[in-house]
C-alpha cells in the first residue's frame, strides 16, 4: 500500500483531452480507410446478391434493369452514370416512400420475360421478404424466393422447399377491367382448400408463414401492378 | 532463447486452455449462444472477434504509455469500436450471406467483455510481443470454443457439417438444437465435460502430493 502514502499525479485536463483526440482522430483515419478500400466490393457484393435473387425468380432472364414506379403511374429506370437515373433519383426522391422499385427481366434476345418484386408480410417471428416474379404474359405470379426470414427453422422455412407448396404457382393475378386493382385478391387459405387459381394452400403446420407469403405478394401486387401493367409496352424491350 | 520459447508458447496455450474464456472464464456467452447455429458461423464469428481483439490489444499495448488513467475506459472503447467497424464493412465485403447470417451480433463485438478485459488487464501493462501472443491464444482459445458449439449445434440440429449433410436425406434433424435453447443445452455439455476434466487433473494432482 505504498501508492496510498504517496497519492496519485492527477493528470492535467489538457492532456486528457489531447490524448482523447489524437486517438479519436487515428481511429477515424482507420475507420475512412477501411470504408474507402471495401467500398467498391461491397457495392459489386450487392448487385451480384441482388441479381442473384432476380435470376433465381425467372429462370429464362438473363440482364436485369432495375426500375421505379411513381404513385403517378411513371416509370424510371435506376441505372449508373446515365441521365435516366438523375432523374429517376429525383422522381423516386418527389414521390416519397410511395416510389416502389422492381427489376425487369430480359431474355438473351432483350425480350421482357418477368418482372421481379419485392414484398414483406409478419411471419412468425419477424419479417418475411420475399421477392416474386410477375409473368406479364400469362397475368400470373410465376414464383418466389425468400430475401430475409427468421422463421424457424424446419417449420416456417419449408416455404422454399415444400413441394405442394411451391405447386401453388403460378397464381392468377390479373387486373380488373380498368387496371385499378388485381381482379381477385391473392389469398392464403387452409390447407388442402384451394379452389381457386389465386388461392395459396398453407402448409399445415407452417399456417402463419404460409399467410405471411400471401400477404406479402398480394400487398406488393395490389400497390405495383396497377402502375406498371399499363405501361408494359414501353418495358417489352430492353432499353 | 529456447526458455523464453516456452514461456511464449505457455502463454499463448493458456487461452487456449487454462485460462479458455469460454469455458473456463465463461465470458462472451452473448455471441457464444447466438450465432452458433453452424460451423461456419462459429468459425466466422471467433475469426471477427480474433481481428478485433488482436488488432486492438495490439494498439493499447503501443499507445499505453500515452494513455492517461483517468480516461483509459473510454480510450479503449473508442479503439475497439473501430475495429469492429472495420470488421463490419470487411465481412460486407467478403459476404453479403454471411454478414446476414451474423446480424447485429458483428457490432455487438464491442459489448465482448472479454476484449475490454484483455485490454484493461493485460495489454495496458505489457509491452508488444507478450500482448499480441497472449491476444491471439486467448482469441484462439475464443474461436475454438465457438467452433466446438456451432460444430456440435449444425450436427445435431441440421445433420450437416459445414453445408455438407452427414446422414443423407432420411435424417430427422432434431431442430431444437439450431434454436436458441439449443445453444444453452450444448454449452452446458461442454461446460460440464470441463469441469468433470479439470476435477479429474485436480484428484490426480492431490494423489501425486499424497504419494510423494
Amino acid at each position: 500500500m505504498t501508492s496510498a502514502a504517496i497519492p496519485p499525479q492527477a493528470t492535467s485536463a489538457v492532456a486528457m483531452i489531447r490524448t482523447l483526440g489524437l486517438i479519436a482522430a487515428l481511429c477515424g483515419f482507420i475507420i475512412v480507410s477501411a470504408y474507402q478500400g471495401t467500398y467498391d466490393a461491397v457495392r459489386e457484393n450487392k448487385r451480384i446478391a441482388v441479381e442473384r435473387a432476380v435470376f433465381k425468380v425467372i429462370p429464362t432472364a438473363r440482364s436485369i434493369v432495375e426500375y421505379v414506379a411513381s404513385p403517378a403511374g411513371e416509370i424510371v429506370k435506376v441505372g449508373a452514370g446515365n441521365a435516366a437515373s438523375a432523374a429517376g433519383t429525383a422522381a423516386a426522391g418527389g414521390a416519397g416512400n410511395n416510389a416502389v422499385k422492381f427489376y425487369a427481366g430480359y431474355d438473351k434476345d432483350g425480350k421482357l420475360v418477368g418482372i421481379a418484386v419485392e414484398g414483406v408480410a409478419k411471419g412468425y417471428s419477424d419479417n418475411v421478404r420475399i421477392l416474386f416474379a410477375y409473368d406479364p404474359a400469362a397475368q400470373t405470379i410465376s414464383g418466389f424466393g425468400v430475401v430475409t426470414s427468421r422463421e424457424t427453422p424446419g417449420i416456417g422455412d419449408k416455404i422454399v422447399t415444400d413441394k405442394h407448396f411451391l405447386a401453388n404457382f403460378p397464381l392468377d393475378a390479373k387486373l380488373t377491367a380498368d387496371l385499378k386493382k388485381l381482379a381477385n385478391a391473392i389469398v392464403t387459405v387452409k390447407h388442402g382448400s384451394k379452389t381457386q387459381p389465386w388461392e395459396i394452400d398453407a402448409i399445415t403446420g407452417a399456417t402463419i408463414t404460409s399467410r405471411a407469403v400471401g400477404r406479402a405478394i398480394n400487398d406488393a401486387a395490389q400497390m405495383l401492378l396497377p402502375r406498371i401493367v399499363p405501361h408494359l409496352s414501353a418495358l417489352k424491350e430492353k432499353p | 532463447m529456447n526458455a523464453s520459447t516456452t514461456e511464449r508458447w505457455d502463454e499463448f496455450m493458456e487461452g487456449i486452455w487454462r485460462q479458455n474464456p469460454l469455458f473456463v472464464m465463461v465470458l462472451g456467452l452473448c455471441p457464444a449462444l447466438a450465432v452458433t447455429v453452424s460451423a461456419v458461423n462459429a468459425l466466422s464469428m471467433g475469426l471477427a472477434t480474433t481481428f478485433v481483439l488482436t488488432c486492438s490489444c495490439v494498439l493499447v499495448s503501443l499507445l499505453r504509455k500515452l494513455i492517461p488513467k483517468e480516461v483509459r475506459i473510454a480510450t479503449y472503447i473508442v479503439i475497439i469500436a473501430t475495429f469492429v467497424t472495420v470488421v463490419d464493412y470487411l465481412i460486407q465485403a467478403i459476404s453479403l450471406a454471411l454478414y446476414d447470417a451474423l446480424g447485429a451480433f458483428i457490432q455487438l463485438i464491442v459489448a465482448n467483455c472479454i476484449i475490454l478485459g484483455r485490454a484493461e488487464a493485460h495489454a495496458s501493462k505489457h509491452p508488444l510481443l507478450p500482448t499480441l501472443i497472449n491476444a491471439l491464444g486467448m482469441s484462439a482459445g475464443f474461436t475454438l470454443g465457438l467452433f466446438a458449439l456451432g460444430a456440435v449445434r449444425e450436427i445435431l440440429g441440421a445433420g450437416a457439417f459445414f453445408g455438407v449433410s452427414l446422414f443423407g436425406p432420411d435424417f430427422q434433424p432434431w431442430v431444437v438444437m439450431v434454436l436458441p435453447p439449443g445453444g444453452f443445452f450444448v454449452l452446458g455439455a461442454w461446460l460440464l465435460i470441463f469441469a468433470a476434466m479439470a476435477r479429474r487433473k485436480q484428484k490426480k494432482l492431490a494423489e501425486a502430493t499424497q504419494n510423494a
